[in-house]
């Protein structure tokens, strides 16, 4: 019983970091249409931006709360930048051409840009530093809640909330939901689009910035390859929910998080990456618009 | 019509191209150098072993070529990055020989990386030594293939030996690789012996190259209450396993092989790794004379003390060379055949005689992880 509750505990953990992730893939289908295949090296991009700001600002000197906002910060601005990069210069140009061209695209970004950080940051590991000391919160028996499973999961549910709030409550937020419901209505209603699909990136991006610094922090390990598996795997996330439904991502990447935690405890560790993708064909075939999504039906 | 033209043209253009490539090739190797080959990790999750070895390789070859070559000439050594993967290995070795027309090759540190190439090298007839390998299945691929380490038949018992009569442990877990011809091996090799020995093994998980979370694992093995963890792996994941293994509180003795030696291994460990026991190549404290003198000429070289992949690739570059020498004239069937009678070399990972098996008779050293360096606990015989 110690043991499962363990289990769950590093499960959600992972699971929080596949929904943030998660998010940005269904944020930019919601509007676009799209699946924006460079968001995994968004991903990656942070970690690494965090890693040498964090040396250029001498923050492992003085591990805290300070220093691990300051990483937290330094992440979500290279995110968003680079998001936003991506979308001013590898998909507007697209944005009237056929949507596999968009898709082509993506994977070419996705590939350039997990070429150049091997060439820029080098192909070995490095190692996340350590901005904020861990240390157990709570034991009971065997079971241990250690500080950074609490701030993964209190920050990842406090960007949650922003963004639902963002989405919902704010002006932009209803533009966003304008946009994704119809382009062309939105466009008819005096809403600036091409602003709308910045800012979806941006926000997007941000996300996958405070994924980067979490799971960074819990699992030290970073490399400019790192971002295609874990990528795939908040996609494979996004799909399990709904691609295009933010509830569902969130669900979804707990989801995939617990039950892949599950599978490496319970059956083998060769079965950890296979079940994302038997996962994923499963879906497809029993209920291709996930566990939120709605299936729409398509006029010709 | 017009696209089958297009592609009748680029069709003909790479035909001119490889003619010219062809033509190219035949003048290259120029006839006063000794062409030798190496192929390493030197990027990727296991650079450090790759960047090693070259060092000791090179400390080998300068000191060679300032005291005038072999037989007149001067040696040129060739090295090509794998980036710790199987497939580019077979393929940089290809390259090596066909392109590059090398008469020997050096590589590599990993098994699985080592069994990828070395068919080619026996398929070509060219001599191929690898400094530290220790899956026995290397050398069994022919008989142009070498290694000038022990083999994990030897080093897996070595350590349950180590674990059982010195440590005194009972309960033993082991977290191995899948995916590393290595691992498996000497995981295989460290429980048979165990078991024969009286202990027990309480719980055997398994990870993949290139995982980041062990923590199901680790919550699986501490459920088992082991006094040690058996980790053969390499030290990127070590590292993280031993963070990750403080992290739950288990407070196990961790036990490893040769594939920690890195000074990675301190910085990405950290305080997790201390106290942690792992069998060597090599040892710095050894009172071997020919151990001390390649440490001076080392650290006189690169500034820094070597670990033991340097040291180990340092003696499979010194025993080729010698080989050469005596070799009666330098075709990579001569080589072979010199090496092969390679017997009591003084080298800096101690003595080296290469068996039957073209694998070398030598005692293993057992280290301890002490703050950031490896101290010297005990010298284990088969």
């Amino acid at each position: 019983m110690e043991e499962f509750l363990q289990h769950i505990i590093n499960g959600l953990n992972l699971g929080a970091g596949y929904a943030l992730i998660a998010l940005g893939y269904t944020m930019v289908y919601g509007i676009l249409q799209m699946i924006n295949f460079a968001h995994s090296e968004v991903y990656m991009i942070g970690a690494f931006s965090a890693f040498y700001g964090s040396r250029f600002f001498n923050l492992t000197e003085h591990p805290g709360w300070g220093s691990f906002f300051a990483a937290l910060a330094l992440a979500i601005v290279a995110c968003s930048s680079l998001g936003l990069l991506i979308e001013r210069f590898a998909y507007r140009p697209l944005r009237n051409s056929p949507k596999t061209n968009a898709l082509i695209t993506a994977i070419g970004v996705s590939l350039f840009l997990q070429f150049s950080g091997q060439v820029v940051f080098g192909a070995d590991p490095k190692l996340f530093p350590s901005v904020l000391e861990d240390y157990a919160l709570w034991t009971y028996g065997n079971v241990q809640l250690r500080l950074f499973d609490v701030t993964i999961l209190s920050v990842a549910c406090v960007a949650m909330l922003l963004l639902n709030f963002f989405i919902q409550r704010t002006r932009v937020g209803t533009a966003m939901r304008a946009v994704s419901f119809s382009f062309r209505s939105a466009t008819l209603m005096g809403i600036n689009v091409n602003t709308i699909i910045m800012v979806t990136f941006i926000v997007g991006s941000a996300l996958a910035g405070v994924g980067s610094v979490l799971l960074g922090l819990k699992y030290s390990k970073i490399d400019p390859l790192m971002g295609t598996l874990i990528g795939l795997k908040a996609f494979v996330a996004a799909v399990l929910g709904g691609i295009g439904n933010l509830p569902g991502a969130v669900v979804g990447g707990l989801l995939m998080g617990l039950s892949e935690e599950m599978v490496v405890a319970y059956l083998s560790s060769t079965y950890r990456d296979a079940l994302a993708f038997g996962l994923l064909i499963f879906i497809l075939l029993v209920k291709p618009s996930g566990l939120f999504g709605q299936s729409k039906v398509e006029k010709v | 019509m017009r696209q089958l033209r297009h592609v009748l043209v680029i069709f003909a253009a790479a035909l001119v191209a490889q003619a010219c490539t062809k033509k190219n090739e035949g003048n290259a190797p120029a006839v006063d150098e000794i062409r030798i080959g190496q192929f390493g990790s030197m990027t990727g999750g296991e650079a450090t072993f790759g960047q090693s070895t070259d060092k000791g390789v090179r400390l080998a070859i300068d000191t060679k070529n300032a005291a005038g070559g072999i037989k007149g000439k001067k040696i040129k050594l060739i090295t090509e990055d794998n980036q710790g993967k199987p497939e580019e290995a077979a393929a940089v070795v290809k390259k090596l020989i066909s392109q590059d027309k090398v008469i020997a090759i050096l590589g590599e540190v990993a098994s699985t990386r080592s069994l990828a190439a070395a068919p080619i090298a026996q398929q070509f007839k060219i001599p191929m030594i690898t400094p530290s390998s220790t899956n026995p299945k290397v050398t069994q691929v022919g008989d142009y293939v070498f290694r000038v380490c022990f083999i994990d038949p030897f080093q897996g018992p070595v350590m349950a030996r180590f674990a059982h009569d010195n440590l005194k442990l009972k309960k033993v877990a082991v977290l191995k690789d899948l995916k590393s011809d290595y691992s498996l091996g000497l995981s295989d090799f460290f429980q048979k012996k165990f078991k024969e020995l009286g202990g027990e093994i309480v719980s055997e998980q398994t990870f993949q190259t290139g995982d980041s979370d062990f923590k199901a694992q680790l919550t699986r093995i501490r459920s088992t209450n082991p006094e040690a963890i058996f980790i053969p792996a390499y030290y990127t994941e070590v590292g993280l396993i031993a963070r990750q293994a403080r992290e739950l509180g288990l407070k196990a003795i961790l036990l490893g092989g040769d594939g920690w030696d890195s000074p990675k291994l301190f910085e990405i460990g950290q305080k997790a790794v201390e106290g942690s026991y792992f069998s060597n190549h090599y040892a710095s404290e050894s009172p071997n004379k020919a151990t001390q003198d390649f440490i001076k000429n080392f650290k006189a070289k690169f500034n820094e003390g070597p670990d033991g992949l340097s040291a180990a690739g340092y003696d499979a570059a010194m025993i080729l060379l010698n080989a050469m020498e005596r070799a009666p004239e330098l075709t990579p069937a001569a080589i072979r055949d010199e090496l092969a009678k390679t017997k009591d070399f003084d080298g800096a990972t101690g003595k080296i005689t290469i068996n039957g098996e073209r694998n070398a008779d030598k005692d293993a050293f057992i280290v301890k992880v002490d703050g950031k360096t490896l101290k010297f606990i005990t010298l284990l015989g088969p």
